[in-house]
């Protein structure tokens, strides 16, 4: 390609492939309910063959309108969408407002050459702007502008060709990914699953079918997450650049992320138990508007599937701009009443940025939050903890799926102390 | 230095509200309980009926001590910096919400809120979990609330 399609004012045009992809998925889903009802009834081969092309052609058609009908530009510092055949929609999204933008390239847009953008605002219920699809070149040269006006370089830059340099800071082996996603917990209970439905069926071979029905789903679904995750995490890197961390990863849909910096709302760190005499952690980060929608985003929230302890926090560390403070502060005796199980693991810290809070009874989790990105604190007693003379601390930030931190069951002044330092702390935070 | 170190003066929420409950659970729990103690004393006698009024009696009397305490625990206070709601009597909370931090204010108010002059003044925030609800204020003064709130917002407001 020669570059993207123009028109008149600097509007632009998707790829011209653009309706042949679309309209490929709505067939795909067209033809996948009618077949369901048609089987049973066995029609003949030429209604059959009449009624495909029908829905081919008309999926075709609509494609095309709905290309004709879409156009963007960036322009005035925001990103300008246009789009819809009957109901048009313009969209005006303030590059300042930018959180993240990604490039996805699903399986058969990879075979093609092409990639969507995808934008998110803090505050959306949705992904603000998908660009489906654009050619990769275009899709990495608009990601980049926007990135670069959002980080506030030159306002010539719009014209530019910005490719800011990178330090690739990581590279996931597989076989350390493979190996950690199998000692993970969906990976262990699907595992346990299975046996246990194979030991069902040696055992009792006349067991009750819906037992057996209900196992068998279950161990799917795991399955199906580990794989999921697998393909999704696979050749996992992470660089640096000037407009924030690069991310890229994914076997058949292969997507690269950009975080710009200091857009992190909160990092979760965890450790499953058999990872931890490894010393391995898995990272994660929630920037604003991110993970509103689907599984398909949990997935990608990953800022490092697997590292050894001390890289994972040196890396945190560099995406929060400061040392994170140790959470060193163990919750108090009484909380082995309230939390038997977890209050091994409940612990605090706090400095000037950060608010560090771990939990969990297998796997370890640490919440980080920098103070900055408070949100609302909220001190929460229940009658258990007030007889037992403890309380907790939420700390909310914007994050969809990682929401902040809570500092579980502390003793009950402790707590009003740590609302008030807190509340002081992310207000000194702010400015 | 700044709000935190100042003596916090509570407000409380409009008697209205109080009244309101009151009012409801009466309806909600005396008049059924009256009833069946009626049906109960004429159909099995004038104790039975006795009985269970008395049980509905005491039902009543526990909801409105349980709604007027919870009525009490509502409060809010203004501070330089930011707002704060406390709340709950099993459950207790306390909220504080920044001034810079908030998206907007939402002011509703319901048909039987109209009718007593009520209000409820909503704070939203950039994160979901935030939870700053005040029902209950004369409408006067959710207006005034709200209006002090845009305006420190705005003088206050940072980035996400």
């Amino acid at each position: 390609m020669s570059g993207p399609v123009t028109t008149e004012q600097g509007w632009l045009r998707l790829h011209p492939l653009t309706p042949l992809l679309r309209s490929g998925r709505f067939a795909v889903a067209i033809l996948a309910l009618v077949t369901q009802q048609g089987v049973q009834q066995r029609p003949p081969v030429l209604v059959v063959l009449t009624f495909l092309v029908g829905v081919v052609s008309l999926a075709l058609l609509f494609g095309y309108l709905s290309w004709r009908a879409t156009r963007y530009r960036l322009a005035d510092g925001e990103l300008q969408v246009d789009s819809g055949v009957v109901q048009r929609r313009t969209r005006r999204v303030p590059i300042v407002r930018l959180q993240s933008v990604d490039v996805v390239r699903p399986l058969l847009a990879r075979a093609l050459g092409l990639a969507e953008l995808r934008l998110e605002v803090a505050g959306g219920g949705d992904t603000e702007a998908p660009l489906s699809y654009l050619s990769e070149d275009d899709a990495h040269r608009l990601r980049s502008r926007l990135l670069a006006l959002s980080a506030g370089s030159s306002a010539g830059s719009e014209l530019d060709e910005v490719s800011p340099e990178e330090e690739l800071l990581v590279q996931v082996p597989t076989r350390a990914l493979v190996v950690s996603v199998l000692l993970g917990a969906p990976a262990l209970v699907g595992a346990g699953l299975l046996v246990g439905l194979v030991v069902l069926l040696v055992v009792a071979p006349g067991a009750a079918p819906a037992v057996l029905a209900v196992m068998l789903t279950a161990a799917i679904g795991t399955v199906s997450a580990v794989v999921r995750r697998l393909l999704n995490e696979y050749g996992f890197s992470v660089a640096e650049s000037a407009d924030g961390l690069r991310l890229r990863h994914g076997l058949l849909e292969t997507r690269a992320q950009t975080i710009p910096t200091g857009r992190v709302q909160t990092v979760r760190l965890t450790e499953p138990l058999l990872w931890r005499r490894r010393g391995w952690v898995r990272v994660e980060v929630d920037v604003a508007g991110y993970g509103a929608g689907g599984q398909e985003q949990e997935v990608t929230a990953a800022l490092l599937p697997v590292a050894p302890r001390a890289f994972a926090l040196a890396l945190v560390d560099r995406v929060l701009g400061a040392a994170v403070p140790p959470a060193d502060r163990p919750a108090p005796p009484a909380a082995r009443w309230r939390a038997p199980l977890s209050a091994r693991l409940l612990a605090v810290g706090v400095d000037d940025r950060h608010l560090v809070a771990t939990s969990g009874v297998l796997t370890r989790t640490t919440d980080v939050l920098p103070l900055a990105k408070v949100q609302s604190l909220r001190l929460v007693q229940g009658p258990w903890q007030r007889r037992l003379g403890l309380a907790s601390v939420h700390a909310d930030s914007a994050g969809r799926r990682l929401s902040g931190a809570v500092a579980r069951h502390r003793d009950t002044h402790e707590a009003e102390a740590l609302l008030a330092d807190l509340t002081r702390r992310a207000r000194l935070a702010r400015r | 230095m700044t709000g935190d170190a100042l003596p916090l003066t509570w407000r409380a929420l409009d008697p209205g509200l109080l009244r309101l409950r009151r009012v409801l659970s009466a309806l909600l729990v005396g008049a059924p309980g009256l009833a069946v103690a009626v049906v109960a004393g004429a159909l099995a006698g004038p104790l039975e009926g006795l009985a269970v009024g008395l049980v509905a009696a005491l039902l009543l009397a526990l909801l409105l001590e349980a709604v007027r305490r919870r009525f009490l625990a509502w409060g809010y206070a203004e501070r330089e910096d930011d707002l704060l709601i406390r709340r709950g009597v099993v459950l207790r909370r306390t909220s504080v919400v920044p001034y810079g931090r908030m998206q907007y204010v939402d002011v509703t108010a319901g048909p039987l809120d109209r009718r007593l002059g009520l209000a409820t003044v909503v704070l939203h925030t950039a994160a979901a979990a935030t939870d700053a609800t005040i029902p209950g204020l004369a409408a006067a003064e959710a207006d005034r609330l709200r209006d002090r709130l845009a305006a420190l917002g705005e003088a206050r407001a940072a980035g996400v």
